[in-house]
């Protein structure tokens, strides 16, 4: 006999299951049907005609889409290692130290992740055509603008990660190290940085996927010859929707849920450590 | 925490870079913007600032106040719609057995790691005339003709004499659809939060005293998950009323929403001191929504310490 | 304890109820009839189903088989909401966005009742648990035992036709244990309501209860008046788990005519119990022995050759009301637990370590059980 579904099995009631399969379908179907279509041996038609990687030849022979790319990873790396350094610097200044106006601070340093990316956006495509930041640069110094702009909204996320890291930091260890002799530098570089790594790593991690997934910013920002990836990728869909954009994005999806499932799987090991460290 | 004075060397070294870059490259960016709002175009490209509030007066007229009510419509529809569909998926997270909470959640999160410009871009594909959503509803169309015929009704053409794909694109439903689509799992993280620290004898207590499913989920789960559900409505409504992307690309001429007009401000019809203007009402209004959720989060606060 | 009231008329009869999770069983065939009237304990250890089954009382729970009838009408479907039974829970759950007040008169609103008639109804309620004026409090300004008093209002403001309390003692301090036993044996008697408890506390049980079903492993094993559970045991585990006993296992010799002997390894002389029901000749049988029933003395006691072993002291406890001796046969295996009252302030000890002594005890002291 089966079980009978009590009082409060909201899992169990079929309304509930009927509208998390729609939820589900409705966040699902769409990236399945572009990763699916993406091998689809056809270029117009939605019908299945059968398997190929074709667009994927056709989307790694197409140059610019390779170069937006290259762009994307530069970019993505070069404000990603800026970003650590600057965000670990605010997560360790906000944990140790009280100063005057320190809520005013946390509050400026909150500013890039709420406010609107529209405004982010403008605010910078407004100051470097004021400042007069050069464009024509060689490559990779022309995409400078571009990286300034996502450090811009990068570290703080750094930052935030890190200090949910340093929480769990016991200050005994670093005044214990200083008892011992360590100065300043050797506490911070022998005692902080390897207990920050996981949360630094984890950061870099949220920084380098922001910095490849951004488009708005990049939008305002990036010139005819610095165009990134889903800046490309924008101008491609605007144009049609074609299977070559489909593998575009299906392999820029892989990139960043296996970045994305790396740092969350980095993370919990730490966790992990740490919990079997103090039990 | 030690006081500042106790090491103001190691303190200026931590803090100085992040400290400049912020203010060099976000702030006076942003303030730059601000200045540009009071500014009056001369010329083509030239800007004179004059403390002028012509800017401030042309975002109240009709044209552009309609746009900022839409983007509110949009945004509270979009927060609504969310909360509907967001509260039964939290709730069953939340009451799905043990082992399978973890890979629901998961499920909520996933698509939430995929590129923005993507996730619409799947969206088209899949609600476009020659989109999935069509292809399969032209499928049933033609079965459903394929029985009719069968039944001998088939010359009639009850269902017309051709399958007429929906238009479910470049429209202002196809915007709401699109940007429900984007920040659903902002708002079942947070009741999911909520709902999982609500203890479930309330709802026992509740329906052990009378009170039907309905009253129980209406006068206890409600008020006790109105934290989540205030936090979720905000991290919904404020970057979807911000939004550029989803009504840029999924809309129809008539579904513009304020970033759409600061990008033209700015990208065509160089009207900056305009677009600035813009803007900072954008953020003002984000930052409205954010107090409120101080105000209530520091009410509620208060309420707990009695 | 609470005989007013109590009529033979039945208000709860369960029959053949279970409730499985895949292959465990939480509550296994059980058969129940609990009186009107009568304040009623589901006692044993935790995991033995007593919650589950209280739980399928409420209708918080449905079960996977068998059913409940309450006041004559089949339950054992209805919805928790349309049943009239309500519920003490373990954490009060006493909604913490309401006042006391608001929280007393909740049942009575979703039923329908006006506003002015629920309040004044629910500070009746208060009243009765000693909580006049706390109407307009919060539960946060409440203290454990007062949040536990609103769950009471708020159960009994419904005049439910059972009361079920899900170990409503445990939250508290041992002072408040105390004093909180006795007031709801009296808050019990003065509203004649049935009062259902599960509790896992014997003292608890015993103190409070007409009748008490002790359940193990999703199982009623016995269901009888206090006093009869620790007299008449009719299992090992109730013998075992009510109070503190002796456990000595041994063959059945003869078991018939109202008295039964077992022979048992490491007790020299076989062991002679009158009782009622007779254990077929030659099966497994234990004797349990209540330690306060045991003789124990440094000469051998007049009746020398019935029941009667020796033994050496091995360890003395002492508990304050009573000592426990623990007396090693001499055939090493059983330890048997002598307890003896400490009626002086001064405490006589007639026995020490390695004394040795005889035990005795008649054949009305002890009982032997088959399972």
């Amino acid at each position: 006999m089966a079980t009978p579904v009590g009082p409060l099995d909201y899992a169990r009631r079929t309304w509930v299951r009927l509208m998390l399969m729609v939820v589900f379908v409705f966040l699902y179907a769409p990236i399945v049907t572009l990763i699916a279509f993406s091998f689809n041996d056809s270029r117009r038609n939605i019908v299945w005609q059968g398997f190929t990687l074709d667009y994927y030849g056709k989307a790694l022979r197409n140059d610019s889409l390779i170069e937006a790319f290259g762009n994307s990873l530069t970019i993505a790396l070069a404000s990603t290692i800026i970003s650590i350094i600057l965000g670990a610097l605010v997560a360790v200044l906000l944990w140790r130290f009280r100063f005057p106006g320190r809520a005013g601070y946390e509050g400026a340093m909150a500013l890039p992740i709420v406010i609107p990316e529209i405004c982010m956006g403008v605010a910078m495509l407004a100051f470097f055509s004021r400042v007069g930041w050069p464009s024509d640069l060689p490559w990779p110094f022309s995409l400078s603008a571009i990286t300034i702009a996502h450090v811009s909204f990068s570290f703080p996320f750094v930052a935030v990660v890190v200090r949910a890291r340093l929480e769990g930091f016991n200050r005994e260890l670093a005044e214990a190290a200083q008892d011992l002799g360590a100065t300043e530098w050797q506490v911070f570089r022998d005692i902080m940085i390897p207990f920050m790594r996981p949360g630094l790593v984890a950061g870099g991690m949220l920084a380098f996927t922001l910095s490849l997934d951004d488009f708005v910013i990049t939008f305002f920002t990036s010139g005819p010859n610095t165009v990134t990836f889903p800046v490309k990728v924008y101008s491609m869909v605007r144009f049609s929707v074609t299977p070559e954009v489909n593998a575009a994005s299906t392999i820029l999806i892989v990139i960043t849920v296996a970045l994305t499932a790396t740092a969350l799987w980095l993370q919990n090991r730490a966790n992990d450590k740490a919990e079997r460290a103090a039990g | 925490m030690e006081s500042w004075r106790r090491n103001p060397l190691v303190f200026w070294i931590i803090g100085l870079p992040p400290t400049a870059w912020l203010l060099g490259f976000f702030l006076i960016p942003l303030a730059l913007v601000w200045v540009l709002s009071f500014a009056e175009l001369r010329g083509v490209v030239d800007m004179e600032v004059t403390g002028t509030l012509s800017n401030y007066a042309r975002a109240i007229d009709p044209l552009y106040l309609q746009i900022f009510v839409k983007s509110f419509v949009f945004a509270g529809l979009t927060t609504v719609v969310s909360l509907v569909f967001g509260f039964p998926v939290a709730l069953a997270i939340v009451f799905a057995p043990r082992r399978w909470r973890a890979l629901l959640l998961l499920l909520v999160i996933l698509p939430f790691w995929t590129n923005l410009l993507i996730r619409t871009y799947a969206l088209i594909a899949v609600l476009r005339t020659r989109g999935f959503v069509n292809f399969t509803l032209e499928w049933f169309w033609d079965q459903a003709n394929a029985v009719l015929s069968l039944i001998g009704l088939g010359s009639l053409q009850l269902l017309g004499g051709r399958f007429e794909p929906l238009e479910l694109l470049y429209n202002n439903t196809a915007v709401v659809v699109g940007l429900v689509y984007v920040h659903l799992p902002f708002m079942v993280l947070p009741l999911y939060a909520s709902l999982e620290k609500l203890d479930r004898s309330l709802i026992e207590a509740a329906l052990d005293l009378g009170a039907s499913q309905l009253h129980a989920f209406r006068t206890v789960v409600v008020p006790l998950a109105l934290p989540g559900i205030i936090s979720g409505s905000i991290l919904v409504f404020i970057p979807a009323l911000g939004s550029f992307l989803t009504p840029d690309l999924l809309g129809g001429t008539d579904s513009q929403m304020i970033a759409n007009v600061i990008e033209r401000q700015f990208k065509s019809a160089n009207d900056w001191p305009f677009g600035s203007a813009l803007s900072f009402l954008l953020m003002y209004l984000t930052f409205g929504a954010l107090a409120l959720r101080a105000l209530y989060s520091r009410r509620t606060a208060g309420q707990g310490r009695g | 304890m609470s005989a007013i009231g109590t009529d033979d008329t039945p208000i709860i009869e369960i029959s053949g109820l279970s409730k499985r999770y895949g292959p465990i069983s939480a509550v296994d065939s059980v058969d129940l009839t609990i009186r009107r009237g009568e304040f009623f304990a589901l006692l044993g250890p935790s995991g033995c189903g007593k919650t589950t089954l209280l739980r399928m009382l409420a209708g918080l729970e449905l079960p996977t088989e068998g059913t409940i009838r309450i006041d004559g009408q089949d339950m054992s479907m209805v919805p928790a909401n349309r049943r009239p039974v309500n519920m003490v829970f373990q954490s009060y759950a006493v909604f913490p966005h309401m006042s006391v007040r608001d929280n007393v008169a909740y049942g009575l609103r979703v039923d329908g009742v006006p506003k002015s008639d629920a309040w004044e109804q629910a500070e009746e309620a208060l009243n009765l648990v000693k909580l006049g004026g706390y109407g307009p409090r919060r539960p946060d300004q409440l203290s454990g035992g007062q949040r536990q008093r609103v769950a009471l209002a708020r159960a009994l403001v419904k005049r439910p036709k059972v009361l079920l309390l899900d170990e409503p003692l445990s939250a508290l301090d041992a002072k408040l244990r105390e004093q909180m036993r006795l007031e709801l044996v009296n808050l019990q008697e003065s509203v004649g309501i049935t009062f259902v408890v599960v509790t896992h506390d014997q003292g608890e049980a015993l103190s409070m209860a007409d009748r008490i079903a002790v359940m193990d492993h999703g199982r009623v094993q016995q269901t009888a008046p206090p006093a009869e559970l620790y007299e008449f045991p009719q299992t090992k585990f109730v013998a075992d788990f009510i109070g503190s006993v002796n456990l000595i296992e041994g063959r059945v010799q003869a078991g018939g005519n109202g008295q039964v002997r077992l022979l048992a390894p490491g007790v020299p002389v076989p062991v002679e119990i009158e009782q009622e029901n007779g254990l077929p000749e030659g099966s497994t049988g234990w004797l349990a022995l209540r330690p306060e029933k045991v003789d124990i003395s440094n000469d051998p006691p007049a009746d020398a050759a019935r029941n009667t072993v020796m033994g050496t002291v091995e360890e003395i406890t002492y508990l304050g009301e009573v000592s426990i001796f623990h007396v090693r046969l001499d055939d090493e295996h059983p330890l048997i637990k002598v307890a003896i009252a400490n009626v002086d302030r001064v405490t006589r000890r007639p026995f020490t370590w390695g004394d040795r002594v005889h035990l005795s005890w008649t054949p009305t002291c002890g009982i032997v059980l088959s399972q």
